[in-house]
């Protein structure tokens, strides 16, 4: 399946862009979890990553659509 | 009225937003940027938001306020963009009918937006930066 996936913060500079394609195999939050933490292995050092979909935390086993708004969240710190 | 602006709070804009004729406090919580971590000297921070989400968040949270203790009127500004010391980064503003609850209320909507809403911060160093909270 192919995804856009943007991010904020830390996760945008190890991404190196706001905004990246990914093709990857399954249709799960599991799957791209898996993906990103073998390409972009620098956001396996983060305190934690939360992934958004279309607006809401999502869980691991939420299956994901092409046209789904996905977002990368790392530790967030406003305030 | 949840906002989050890349231009100077008018702090009394959030308060007037909160204002409601039945209460009898209305709290007012000032986030300001501080001059230091841990002995470090900071020069300014870089704030971003992932904004249709943390409108989104900050509503729920609010919501629940709503539930737990009888709000009469809230408001929250959040600013982005690049913040130097002794600016104010967010106002959180409630009313309720007494003072006990807004005092709260409003450490309650404070505690919660620092822990959910998709709002980051980056300190910049005289000799580096660091995105807040991001590594152990």
């Amino acid at each position: 399946m192919k995804y856009k996936v943007k991010a904020f913060g830390i996760a945008r500079d190890i991404l190196g862009a706001k905004e990246i394609n990914l093709e990857i195999k399954g249709n799960q939050v599991a799957d791209l979890r898996k993906h990103l933490s073998f390409h972009y292995p620098a956001l396996n050092d983060l305190n934690s990553l939360l992934i958004a979909v279309n607006l809401s935390y999502a869980g691991d086993d939420t299956a994901l659509e092409e046209s789904d708004e996905i977002v990368l969240i790392p530790p967030v710190s406003g305030g | 009225m949840i906002k989050i602006t890349d231009k100077p709070i008018d702090v009394q804009k959030v308060i007037e937003a909160a204002t409601a004729l039945g209460a009898g406090g209305l709290n007012t919580f000032m986030g300001t940027v501080r001059n230091t971590t841990k002995n470090k000297n900071v020069r300014w921070l870089e704030y971003e938001s992932y904004e249709a989400m943390a409108i989104v968040e900050i509503r729920k949270i609010v919501d629940e306020a709503i539930e737990r203790w009888n709000l009469l009127g809230h408001a929250i500004s959040h600013r982005v963009g690049t913040l130097r010391p002794g600016e104010i980064a967010v106002v959180v503003a409630v009313s309720t009918p007494h003072r006990k609850e807004s005092f709260e209320a409003c450490q309650f909507i404070v505690d919660e937006l620092k822990a959910k809403a998709p709002i980051w911060k980056k300190e910049v160093f005289e000799d580096g930066e660091q995105w807040v909270s991001a590594h152990p």
